[in-house]
């Protein structure tokens, strides 16, 4: 060791690098946290979850948990949380089956359809989401005419008051059909879907694409068209790539479903805003919203990493 | 071969391509009837019930907010150093030639310098600005192709240095102080602060982004962890979380009145952000990155310090490179999300403007104007991206020959 | 540009510290608030931002309404000049936390005076006399044929999230045990937006605010009020609990608006009030009022003429409320609870003594 200067000590240096950002993380957290606590006692606003008991005072719109005024905040935020499940649910199931239709007309024998697919794609990767959900929302949705001027397609009724599926009938100048959706989460879920469809897309072109030609040329010897090729031996084998490129995806949607404020969706982050605003509790308030997506985001990811191994394994 | 069966007609491969099965022309009459109508539908909004009066009388203030018109001449000034800027170094890299992309650009640009200000009925003195700033790029991209080799190689080479100094000399001038009257960032607004919050973000959360991905790869356990968690942290929330996390916690996590104002708080949270997932981007790219390349450079004599930055790094930010301007783009769109915050961006101001009675239910064109300006500059981005990569395989597959 | 900021928060520091113990040097009164704005030389005032009458920007560029008019008149009290004002537009959700974490000096922002807002165990703020006697109402388009709370059952209701108003029409319609659909927005743009486009039968927030909105609809008259008060909206400005010399500085600031109408003090008289005072050692209220003797202004933190630099700059709580929303603007509200108490309204200041 003798001859060595301490800098250039290959077993001393790394200890002293990590000491010494070991020590400046500590500083700097010592440093807000200290500032947080006298500041939040100055304001008398101490980290309380007692709160949480209090009957909340507003009402939430469209919950599927039954909630009224007088249920404390929990449950409050519990039912914004059911409803950012509710709209990621749909958008994911929505979001994969576009995207997988999307992704593979690139593959199409029609240049037509390939073209739009690409142009799609480049339009709607180049706006961002929460101009495309105002646009859907401010625009489109609530232009739609109402009662019997409402646009009447083959199960569904499109009017002012919602989105009406199944057999639906005027009542009154007032539709009623078995099941009625919003027009907020109309806004939000068609925003959403289309919105990750078109990356979603991508993730599935690129799957695709990574399947070497001689398999699509084999089952073409075989005698299989253009579109069996592609259903029964290049989108089995091109999971193996798509499945872990669509975690990401799907994280970002259960994330972009926060946007639902712009739309006059109730989810969570709405909720929690309202919250905050009758209780002042911004850092227990944060603190919520941040913990439930870190764990959806994780929920998603562990999802994702069990269906994977079955698509490796399958393989086989 | 048959010569006809390489290059068909042109009437024959249209007929291949789009009606080759029964099936496929079914396909392209379906889709061209849905897009002939699609486009009719179009046509007819733009054409009889738009009324784009909104965007001309608001024009203004979609660009800059509401910075004080006296100090406007600044911001022109800004614009006329970027675009001369914008020319030398587009001439530096072209030389005297002009290739046939470049003079599609000119084109496009000439149009545009014509075309904008008559579609949102300037005075004939803005006009004319904005005649002058695009013949003062083209001219700065001529004479830089023309004049340029006579220059030392020094100042070509130390040219690109000139952009960071630029960018600060832009803030200064957009903020004010030193002899000019402060402009507060509360003034700021419209394009104007979309521009700043993206540029910022986009500037400070590069280096952030390799220094945490390196931090990642790290032998040392602390640097590891703490970047790992940091990155994993960040990317779990949603983005609009943290923006309310700057503007209601961070007040208090700093002492009175140390905190910054909104503005550079919102700036700040984007950067943070942004470098989680810039992080990610050239994590991938130093994971790509042989081993050999390492064990080699450590061989040669050079220390961890000489390899990463004349060896690791040049070769992983290369690979990187696709997937960080990926984030750029989307940090572009994300300052949007500004707008549910309170602060007046390019989003805000219009929903500003679309409060304003005049302009009640006009939603549908501020909305359409927004979405070509954002999707303009994505794709921008995204060629110049295309452009950068394609430069640099060029460099890559000719030094190793 | 950062290290711009970073400078000027620094000599702002500085400033301040040395104010502070100029202040202390004065008598041992002290407040941080005070001592910062000076420092800064300007007043930081939280605002609604697009509500005109209250605080709507204008196409120049500048702020006006009576909210906006108790901001200029608190700097013209506390820094002598009612330019020195930053206006901060803030969201009803992020309003408090504005104010708590020191953002905004001061909140004129139509909020309602409420006890779970001023308690030091809930919002913990400290609220100024209140400027505006409110109530929440509802409208209605004139051709939906409603005429009362009752018959929007089963209806959709668009309201602000994070308002008094989303409390209330809760309450409201649980006390008539009518269901119906809230549509909350995050802000009035989009709330007014929504009703407009039909997408709810009802608005509702203060019936101030729903007039002034009213009269920017391109068919002002097929919109109509209901009767219906479903709420005591008294709307004041406000300040963080922990400094009560600048609560008493902003409070007496608002109580001086009031005392000069009492009085008959306007913008427009006051210096030759002044000049009258100064000349009549008998007249010892008005002396006191304006400053010519006694130190009330320095018992509130402030200059002796504290409340004539508010009337110079605003005048006095009559005229400030004609100007912005009464006869003198174009809401032409009536000033009802509003008048001076001396006219049977609400109005009413303390003893200045």
């Amino acid at each position: 060791m003798k001859g060595t200067p301490w800098w250039r000590n290959r077993r001393l240096l790394p200890l002293l690098i990590q000491a010494a950002v070991g020590l400046t993380i500590l500083v700097v957290i010592a440093f807000l946290l200290g500032n947080l606590v006298r500041n939040l006692s100055a304001a008398g606003l101490l980290l309380s979850w007692r709160w949480l008991n209090l009957p909340a005072g507003f009402d939430v719109s469209e919950t599927l948990l039954p909630f009224n005024a007088e249920l404390p905040y929990w449950r409050a935020l519990l039912a914004g949380l059911v409803n950012t499940l509710r709209v990621v649910v749909v958008g994911l199931v929505g979001a994969t089956v576009l995207g997988t239709l999307v992704g593979t007309a690139a593959f199409s024998s029609n240049a037509l359809l390939k073209r739009l697919a690409r142009a799609y794609v480049e339009l709607i990767r180049n706006v961002p989401l929460l101009l495309q959900l105002l646009f859907w929302y401010f625009v489109i949705f609530l232009s739609l005419p109402d009662g019997p001027a409402a646009l009447r397609l083959p199960g569904l009724v499109l009017a002012k008051s919602g989105l009406y599926l199944g057999p639906s009938a005027l009542v009154d100048g007032v539709w009623q059909g078995p099941a009625r959706i919003t027009l907020e989460f109309g806004a939000l879920l068609t925003g959403l879907v289309i919105h990750s469809a078109a990356f979603i897309a991508e993730v599935v072109r690129g799957g695709v694409a990574a399947i070497p030609g001689g398999q699509w040329e084999a089952a073409r010897s075989l005698g299989l068209t253009h579109r069996q090729t592609l259903a029964r031996i290049v989108l089995p084998q091109a999971l193996r790539v798509i499945v872990p490129g669509l975690n990401s995806q799907y994280i970002s949607l259960a994330k972009n479903s926060s946007l639902a404020i712009a739309c006059g969706y109730s989810d969570l982050y709405a909720v929690a805003e309202t919250t905050l605003n009758q209780t002042g509790r911004a850092v227990e308030v944060v603190l919520i919203l941040l913990g439930t997506y870190l764990t959806l985001d994780l929920a998603i990811s562990a999802l994702m990493n069990r269906l994977n191994r079955l698509v490796q394994i399958q393989e086989r | 071969m048959d010569p006809r069966l390489k290059s068909p007609s042109r009437l024959a491969r249209l007929r291949r391509d789009l009606f080759g099965t029964p099936l496929d022309g079914a396909i392209t009459i379906a889709l061209l009837a849905a897009l002939g109508a699609g486009a009719q539908a179009l046509l007819n909004w733009a054409l009889s019930r738009a009324d784009w009066a909104v965007i001309q009388a608001n024009s203004t203030l979609l660009a800059v907010g509401r910075y004080p018109m006296a100090q406007q001449w600044r911001l022109w000034l800004l614009t006329g150093l970027l675009c001369s800027a914008t020319g030398a170094s587009w001439g530096l890299l072209r030389r005297r030639s002009w290739p046939r992309n470049d003079r599609i650009a000119a084109g496009l640009l000439l149009a545009m310098a014509l075309v904008v200000p008559a579609a949102l009925e300037l005075g004939l003195d803005v006009r004319a600005r904005w005649w002058a700033i695009a013949g003062l790029l083209l001219l700065a991209r001529w004479a830089a192709g023309r004049w340029s080799h006579r220059l030392p190689l020094i100042c070509q080479k130390l040219w690109p240095l000139a952009w960071p100094g630029l960018y600060v000399l832009g803030l200064g001038l957009i903020g004010g102080g030193l002899g000019l009257q402060p402009v507060r960032t509360s003034q700021w607004g419209g394009l104007l602060l979309t521009l700043i919050e993206a540029s910022f973000a986009i500037v400070l959360c590069f280096p952030l982004g390799i220094a945490l991905a390196l931090g990642r790869r790290s032998e040392l356990p602390l640097l590891r962890w703490g970047s790992t968690i940091y990155i994993e942290f960040i990317r779990g929330a949603p983005l609009i979380t943290l923006l309310f996390l700057g503007q209601n916690i961070l007040g208090f996590l700093l002492p009175g009145g140390l905190a910054p104002d909104r503005v550079w708080r919102a700036a700040w949270v984007l950067t943070f952000f942004a470098a989680a997932y810039v992080a990610e981007a050239v994590r991938a790219g130093l994971t790509a990155l042989p081993r050999g390349q390492v064990e080699a450079a450590r061989s040669l004599g050079l220390n961890s310090l000489q390899t990463v930055l004349h060896v690791v790094l040049p070769q992983a930010l290369r690979v990187a490179l696709p997937a960080t301007v990926g984030q750029f783009i989307t940090l572009l769109q994300d300052t949007t999300l500004l707008s549910l915050i309170g602060l007046l961006d390019l989003l805000g101001t219009a929903r500003a403007i679309m409060a304003n009675p005049d302009f009640l239910g006009r939603n549908a064109e501020v909305y359409l104007v927004l979405a070509v300006l954002f999707w303009c500059c994505c794709a921008a981005l995204g060629l110049g991206c295309r452009a950068l990569e394609h430069r640099l395989n060029r460099h890559s597959s000719t030094a190793s020959r | 540009m950062v290290l711009n900021l970073r400078l000027q928060l620094a000599c702002s520091l500085v400033a301040a510290m040395a104010l502070g113990g100029c202040a202390s040097d004065e008598g041992g009164l002290q407040s941080q608030k005070l001592a910062l704005i000076k420092g800064r030389g300007e007043l930081i005032c939280g605002v609604q931002g697009t509500l005109p009458g209250f605080s709507s920007v204008d196409s120049d560029g500048s702020y006006k309404g009576l909210d906006v008019d108790i901001c200029r008149a608190t700097a013209a009290a506390v820094l002598g000049d009612p330019n020195k004002v930053e206006f901060r537009d803030l969201n009803p959700s992020e309003r408090f936390a504005a104010l708590a974490s020191g953002e905004v000096d001061l909140l004129s922002r139509n909020t309602t005076y409420t006890l779970s807002r001023d308690a030091a165990g809930g919002n913990g703020l400290s609220f100024a006399p209140v400027v505006f006697y409110d109530g929440q109402g509802l409208m209605v388009p004139k051709a939906s044929g409603i005429t009362s709370v009752k018959g929007l059952s089963g209806k959709p209701i668009c309201v602000e999230t994070g308002t008094t108003s989303e409390l209330n029409l809760a309450d409201r319609m649980r006390e008539l045990k009518a269901p119906y659909t809230p549509l909350k927005f995050q802000t009035s743009d989009q709330t007014y937006a929504a009703y407009l486009q039909g997408r709810c039968v009802a608005v509702t927030t203060d019936r101030s605010q729903l007039a002034a909105k009213r009269t920017g609809f391109p068919n002002p008259e097929a919109h109509v009020l209901l009767p219906d008060v479903i709420s005591k909206e008294p709307l004041a400005p406000a300040t963080v609990n922990g400094d009560p010399l600048w609560s008493d500085a902003v409070r007496w600031t608002v109580y001086g608006l009031m005392q000069a109408e009492e009085l008959g003090i306007t913008q427009t008289n006051v210096d030759a009030k002044v000049a009258k005072a100064k000349a009549n050692p008998n007249l010892a209220d008005l002396r006191r009022f304006l400053g010519v003797e006694g130190d009330f202004g320095k018992q509130v933190g402030l200059s002796p003429d504290f409340v004539v630099r508010a009337l110079k700059a605003v005048g006095n709580y009559g005229e400030i409320f004609e100007r912005n929303v009464g006869s003198g603007s174009v809401l032409k509200l009536e000033r009802g609870l509003n008048r001076s108490w001396k006219d049977g309204g609400l109005i009413y200041s303390p003893p200045f003594r």
